[in-house]
């Protein structure tokens, strides 16, 4: 498979919204699967019932919307929509239940939706502690852990053992090495790892297998580095603000033509939201809440109780090598749009520039964003500053 | 048309009660620094008020100032002063209205300074906003911030492990944080006996309530209800002065229903109660009278909403006691009406439709806030379905004047009154006249 081969795949995966893959590895293994909602859910749970976690990130630049809109006002953002489109036409049948994680008012609601809509399907809400205490927050999270697992158990899947989580927490560790790899080496060549090509590859793992995942990654990062690709005078930034409603793809490849290397991002976030592996243990709950606790990225979503704001942002610049930062988040996003002054103000004390715009799941018009993107480069080239 | 006579309003005793409260807790917050009073900032939704006058701590609720800006017409400047410091248009104009008065000296509703917090105490209950809203204000005071997560009522209840949860934090987190701050050390009956106090004004507040059964209701649940719950929603639940006043406007209210009275409007006493409504979601402040007269010119009067169950939810008999004082603030914060999924919201109003024989329901829903605000389209459809009475949907914002249109509202609240004449359609005649 070449690398070209690798993404059309990706890209055949990520366009497919009749979830083909899913239906198939459902006929395949007999088992079931259960959709999740951005960011973070700990999909270990549910790979060791037996199932397949399946990553919903609302249905992309080109889903029509013809009842979707009939539920939403025009003032909140676009993936609830989408996603309810999705529902009520039949596209997410296949999923036998769907996980609604704690991030936001309108994913929280839509769990509420979910419910009255889908009588039939599992639905959860997966309250995610914002008390970083081992004994309370750590132990709440662990009982959430653990209805999920009963849950599932329950839905058909298999019974969660310690063996089987410690075996799905190792399937999980090595796909978040690979992932790890492959922005590490975006990072340091990125004119190899263009950003388009591992958007892509993370969104085929939020839908496939896992460990045919983490395979496939690899497979992508030994034939890349036998590409010929040329150094572009490109500048380095960091896109941050996109964790939940994803911008459309022709967006995230206008940024790169506009002369960007992007060296990080939080697209896509749930699949690289634990740092490091997730420790092997007696009680895997334990080690799942300890992770989720200790070792979790920054992001809006999440209370910062530790760390200044944005000294994560600051840190990212830094260690990468950044010249600038893109705020990149969707309308109406309250999180990442409440977030932005504070990480804005923490770029500005550390004189870091940024540029920010906002976009839609469904934004057709990417002329604008590429102009103000290519500025920004542009000045950061000129003078090293926008 | 006006539905109300025309008699000047002549202010009630609760009334006058509460201003002097509100002027009295004021007056003291402009003092607390020379008084050597610690100060707690916290949302009204999830507060925890008896803990903090136990501790001896004075507390400011910012959605309170922002509201009582819009009041005033001031949001609009506080809102845009955000907006060019880098606020976003999309985001909740509470927060931006709150931070916008910051950055013009804090003033409060009664012309004195606001003093500066000693301590950010986020109960994070029913919004996700309020997490950003404390970060931001964590940022502008560079003061200490004290995290209480109340988990979401998903399934429709209260799980022992929820409850813990809370407990635990108050224990170990929200109180040593609290007494670190106060110097302080917490008396555990002192605080039961605040929350004792809290039970009693909310016996007290459930009658004035339940009131609104009566034919012609003796109360507007809405745009007076807004009024009945600014004691208890703020500064005052546990405080001797909030148990009288909640007595006194108990007595006002039983006396109206004695005499066959309607609401007091702010063009008097509504002489024709048409149509009885339920209302979802939180008022517009900025053209407050405005949007109430829409209604009681039509002589719409609301005998059911939810928004004054926002901070405090008291329908299902919960009440406080300081009988098991930590778990008694630990429902009441679970309990709070936007920490309810979405099912249930629709099963309250649901019953309050059927309960206070309700010819149906508006939902004005806000821009800013997508708490109450998303899925109320589906609410809408659920609840028409279930009752077969008729739903209007209205828009606004809540501190935003660029959000509120007139023309618009109220032509929409005209076919909304249509179509609940044709559902009737001579169903019952208008049930009382006074
Ligand atoms: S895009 Fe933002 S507001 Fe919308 S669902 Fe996601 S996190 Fe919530
Ligand atoms: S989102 Fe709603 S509940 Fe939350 S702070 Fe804003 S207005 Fe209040």
């Amino acid at each position: 498979m070449s690398v070209k081969q690798i993404i059309d795949e990706c890209e055949r995966l990520f366009n497919d919204l009749d979830f083909s893959y899913v239906k198939e590895w459902k006929k395949r293994t007999g088992k079931k699967a259960v959709g999740f909602m951005p960011v973070y859910v700990p999909r270990e749970v549910i790979h060791a019932a037996g199932m397949l976690p399946v990553g919903i990130m609302g249905g992309g630049a080109d889903l029509e919307i013809i009842k979707g809109d009939a539920y939403f006002q025009s003032y909140i953002c676009h993936i609830p929509r989408s996603t309810i489109e999705l529902g009520v036409s039949g596209k997410l049948n296949v999923l036998d239940g769907m996980l609604f994680p704690a991030i936001c008012d309108v994913i929280r609601n839509l769990s509420g939706m979910w419910q009255m809509l889908f009588k039939d399907k599992y639905v959860k809400y997966l309250d995610l502690p914002q008390n970083f205490d081992k004994t309370i927050g750590g132990e709440f999270y662990k009982f959430e852990m653990r209805t999920l697992a009963e849950d599932l158990a329950h839905l058909g899947g298999e019974p969660v053992t310690a063996d089987h989580l410690n075996r799905s927490i190792q399937l999980y560790n090595d796909n978040r090495r690979a992932i790890a790899d492959l922005y590490k080496l975006r990072a340091e060549q990125p004119h190899l790892v263009m950003t388009s090509e591992a958007y892509l590859l993370l969104r085929a793992g939020i839908v496939m297998d896992v460990e045919e995942h983490t395979q496939l990654v690899r497979r992508y990062l030994h034939d890349v580095t036998k590409e010929k690709r040329h150094k572009m005078d490109n500048i380095r930034v960091v896109v941050s603000g996109a964790f939940c409603e994803q911008p459309p793809l022709a967006l995230i490849k206008g940024l790169e033509q506009s002369g960007c290397y992007i060296v990080e991002d939080d697209w896509v976030l749930g699949a690289r939201y634990i740092e490091g592996d997730v420790q092997l243990a007696a009680d895997p709950y334990e080690s799942l809440a300890q992770a989720y606790l200790f070792h979790a990225v920054a992001n809006a979503s999440k209370y910062e109780d530790q760390h200044e704001k944005g000294a994560f942002l600051v840190d990212q610049v830094r260690r990468l090598k950044a010249e600038g930062v893109i705020f990149c988040a969707p309308s109406f996003c309250d999180p990442a749009l409440l977030e932005r002054p504070m990480l804005a103000d923490a770029l500005t004390r550390e004189k870091i520039p940024y540029t920010s715009f906002n976009y839609s799941e469904n934004t057709g018009q990417f002329s604008v964003f590429k102009e103000q993107t290519g500025t920004f480069a542009d000045s950061i080239k000129l003078w090293g500053h926008s | 048309m006006s539905e109300v006579n025309d008699k000047s309003v002549e202010k009630e005793e609760s009334m006058l009660l509460q201003k002097q409260m509100i002027a009295d807790h004021f007056k003291a917050l402009s003092k607390a620094k020379e008084n050597n009073k610690k100060v707690v900032y916290t949302f009204v939704p999830g507060n925890l008020n008896e803990l903090i006058w136990a501790l001896d701590m004075l507390p400011v609720h910012p959605e309170i100032n922002a509201l009582q800006s819009a009041m005033r017409k001031k949001s609009g400047g506080y809102i845009l002063e955000a907006e060019k410091a880098g606020h976003s248009e999309d985001v909740c104009t509470y927060v931006k209205c709150d931070i916008g008065m910051m950055r013009r000296g804090n003033v409060g509703p009664t012309g004195d300074p606001l003093p500066e917090p000693d301590l950010l105490l986020l109960s994070y209950t029913g919004c996700f906003t309020f997490m950003k809203w404390f970060e931001l204000l964590k940022e502008e005071y560079n003061c200490p911030v004290v995290m209480l997560h109340v988990p979401y009522q998903a399934e429709g209840k209260v799980t022992p492990q929820m409850r813990d949860y809370v407990v635990k934090q108050l224990k170990e987190v929200v109180i040593p944080k609290m007494e670190e701050i106060s110097g302080n050390k917490l008396d555990l009956d002192r605080l039961g006996t605040f929350l004792e106090s809290s039970g009693r004004a909310e016996n007290d507040l459930v009658a004035v309530w339940e009131s609104a059964k009566n034919k012609p209701s003796p109360i507007d649940a809405y745009f007076g209800g807004v009024y009945y719950i600014g004691p208890i929603f703020s500064a005052f639940r546990g405080l001797p002065e909030a148990e009288i006043y909640y007595q006194t406007l108990r007595r006002e209210v039983e006396e109206r229903v004695r005499l066959g009275l309607g609401p007091v409007t702010p063009d008097g006493v509504m002489k024709q109660e048409k149509y009885r409504l339920v209302v979802e979601g939180p008022p517009n402040w900025t053209s407050f009278r405005e949007f109430w007269k829409m209604f009681y010119d039509e002589g719409a009067v609301v005998v059911g909403s939810t928004y004054t169950k926002v901070g405090g939810y008291y329908s299902e008999g919960f009440r406080h006691s300081g009988k098991y004082p930590l778990e008694s603030l630990a429902e009441y914060c679970l309990g709070c009406y936007t920490n309810h999924n979405l099912s249930d919201r629709v099963g309250i109003l649901e019953k309050y439709i059927k309960d206070y024989d309700a010819d149906g329901f508006v939902i004005n829903s806000i821009k800013s806030c997508n708490s109450f605000s998303a899925g109320q389209l589906m609410m809408l459809r659920e609840l028409e379905n279930r009752t077969g009475r008729a739903g209007g949907f209205i828009e606004s914002d809540l501190v935003d004047p660029r959000y509120f249109s007139a023309a618009n509202i109220k032509n929409r609240l005209e076919s909304y009154f249509q179509m609940v004449e044709a559902k009737r359609g001579g169903r019952r005649a208008p049930e009382s006249t006074l």
